[in-house]
């Protein structure tokens, strides 16, 4: 199987996030980590190629730093990656972002084309299945599980409230990852040794231009939502604040 | 001049979500604020009854989108039923409930007719004839004001809890309800699901729940588990997580709270080192009283907390332990 594992560079986890001073963005000096899903979507296009061969190929679309998402990539395992380069690729939007990546992937034929099922950063949740509108292929998505079947694939879907699907699919298909689906593997030396000689493709962006538009979607402004609540900060030392929990929970909230 | 909204309502077994509720109610307030009509559409196989139920609502009119081909649920289509309908009856505005069912077909549906999804909205303002939707950005550290610069349709689904159920306004005359048979050919539809169904029966129900103390990556390592056990124990509650704690197996899928776990509203919810994605968030919201113990100051839980602790929850959880020991005799 040949499949192709989007990949987004997004602020690390807990990295306090300042606005820019337009109030458009956020302030770039910070650090970056490959998106949760996305790992998670590797790390099953990794373990599908140890299953049934292959060949998985990384793409992101991001400014230089992003290249690091793919290097950790090859460094995994990926066999070759594409790295769509340049600063504009922050600001587009997932209409955008896909028609980049199809554009990018014009001359390769994937069996199966995986994204994380959303971003840290913007949260669409929709690349993944722009994407495949794009190609023209079957989609499904928040993927818990992935089988091959004489006929294509058999994904486990992930519906709200604990509830399941199996659904069968034909090939070409592109799949949107949940988190969890499997156990991520860590880099060894030896990956990381080799990822140095394994092929990195990079597209500007006027190599792909004439495949987007204009976003339909545009950020006024961005900032810290207002608060809803009147939450009370309990301040001083351990032991006094623990106290003072214990208070509002008895006088209070009156729970013990 | 006066643009239709629509708002599609989802429907599972007969039964509308309450977050399609919410959804009206988002529309019914749109209207107020733009003075554009407001429409509804169910969509499915025999669901008229679901549609007789919208109309007794504040509703211009409601459509009935019927094949049954729309049963079971398949993205291919749903799609192209609101391809051809939305073809037939223009809106400027389509609002629908940011349910996975919606997330797993709009952004499709928006790429087909070449315009766009503005997904996970909490909120909306209109000034000067312009209408911006605001959307969780950044797993809701900020939230965005987002123009849409197309020509319409422009989609816009809503999260749970953004508006209230209990709000939507009844008419004084039912809306006309109009069936609109769509034609869906056999190809097109590619996917073949088959039953939903669930995980072996889950064994711990925390909608029953008085006191939840909650645990999320801020607990580090499997190891910890214990201490906030410890707590639950001390103040006779039950112990839950967030996801990336039962993706880890430190706690089993069963005490998983939010989107894709369970939805509690215990009368306290006690959250250690949970920084409050937007996925937990909608779970325990409803909670009565919130304790949010983080080290990070910006987590978004500190948005909804009662009490809040910006801290080392290993720090502060042990005396907590003893305090509550001491309190209780």
């Amino acid at each position: 199987m040949k499949i192709l594992v989007c990949i987004k560079q997004v602020p690390q986890k807990d990295a306090p996030l300042k606005l820019n001073d337009a109030g458009t963005w956020i302030r770039e000096d910070v650090s970056y980590e490959v998106n949760e899903p996305d790992a998670f979507a590797l790390e099953e296009a990794l373990q599908q190629k140890q299953k049934h061969s292959g060949e998985v190929v990384a793409i992101t679309a991001g400014p230089v730093r992003a290249s690091q998402v793919l290097r950790e990539a090859l460094a995994k395992g990926a066999d070759r990656a594409i790295h769509l380069e340049d600063d504009a690729f922050v600001g587009l939007d997932a209409y955008n972002t896909a028609r980049a990546i199809a554009a990018a992937i014009k001359d390769d034929k994937f069996d199966l084309i995986f994204t994380g099922l959303q971003s840290d950063d913007y949260g669409y949740a929709q690349t993944g299945v722009i994407l495949a509108q794009i190609l023209g292929l079957p989609h499904a998505t928040i993927i818990m599980q992935i089988e091959k079947t004489d006929t294509g694939i058999r994904v486990k879907r992930e519906l709200e409230a604990g509830f399941f699907q199996y659904v069968d699919l034909p090939l070409p298909a592109v799949l949107t990852i949940q988190s969890g689906i499997n156990k991520l593997r860590y880099a060894t030396l030896i990956g990381i040794k080799q990822a140095k000689t394994k092929p990195l493709r990079k597209v500007t962006l006027p190599e792909v231009q004439s495949a987007m538009g204009s976003n339909l979607q545009k950020i006024e402004k961005l900032y810290v939502p207002q608060k809803s609540k009147n939450t009370e900060f309990l301040e001083g030392p351990p032991a006094e604040v623990a106290r003072k929990l214990v208070e509002k929970l008895k006088n209070e909230l009156r729970v013990i | 001049m006066a643009e239709t909204i629509l708002v599609v309502v989802e429907q599972r077994e007969g039964k509308l979500s309450r977050v399609s509720w919410e959804t009206i109610a988002a529309g019914q307030a749109i209207v107020t604020a733009t003075g554009w009509t407001l429409e509804a559409a169910v969509i499915g196989s025999g669901v008229s009854a679901i549609a007789s139920e919208v109309a007794a609502k504040n509703v211009a009119k409601v459509y009935d989108i019927e094949s049954p081909k729309l049963e079971p649920y398949t993205p291919d289509a749903f799609a192209h039923a609101f391809e051809e309908f939305l073809g037939k009856h223009p809106a400027k505005l389509v609002l629908m409930p940011h349910t996975y069912q919606v997330r797993d077909f709009v952004p499709k549906l928006a790429t087909a007719l070449q315009t766009t999804a503005i997904s996970d909205v909490v909120g909306f303002n209109y000034e000067d004839g312009k209408l911006l939707f605001t959307r969780q950005m950044f797993q809701g550290k900020f939230v965005a004001d987002v123009s849409f610069a197309g020509s319409g349709p422009c989609f816009v689904t809503f999260q749970n809890g953004s508006f209230r159920a209990d709000k939507v306004e009844t008419a004084a005359a039912l809306a006309p309800v109009e069936t609109v048979n769509v034609d869906i050919p056999d190809n097109i539809v590619r996917n073949r699901p088959q039953e939903v169904f669930k995980e072996a029966k889950q064994a711990v129900d925390l909608t029953q729940a008085e006191i939840i103390v909650s645990v999320g990556r801020g607990i580090k390592e499997q190891k910890n588990i214990d201490l906030a056990k410890q707590l639950a124990d001390a103040i006779g509650g039950e112990l839950a997580a967030s996801r990336p704690i039962c993706d880890n197996g430190w706690l089993p899928m069963d005490r998983q709270i939010g989107s894709s776990g369970q939805t509690v509203a215990p009368k306290l919810y006690l959250a250690l080192g949970i920084s409050g994605a937007i996925q937990h968030l909608v779970g325990m919201k409803g909670s009565r009283s919130i304790i949010a113990i983080n080290k990070d100051s910006e987590a978004p839980i500190f948005e909804i907390a009662d009490y809040a602790v910006v801290g080392n929850l290993f720090d502060i959880v042990p005396p907590l332990i003893e305090e509550i020991k001491k309190a209780r005799g």
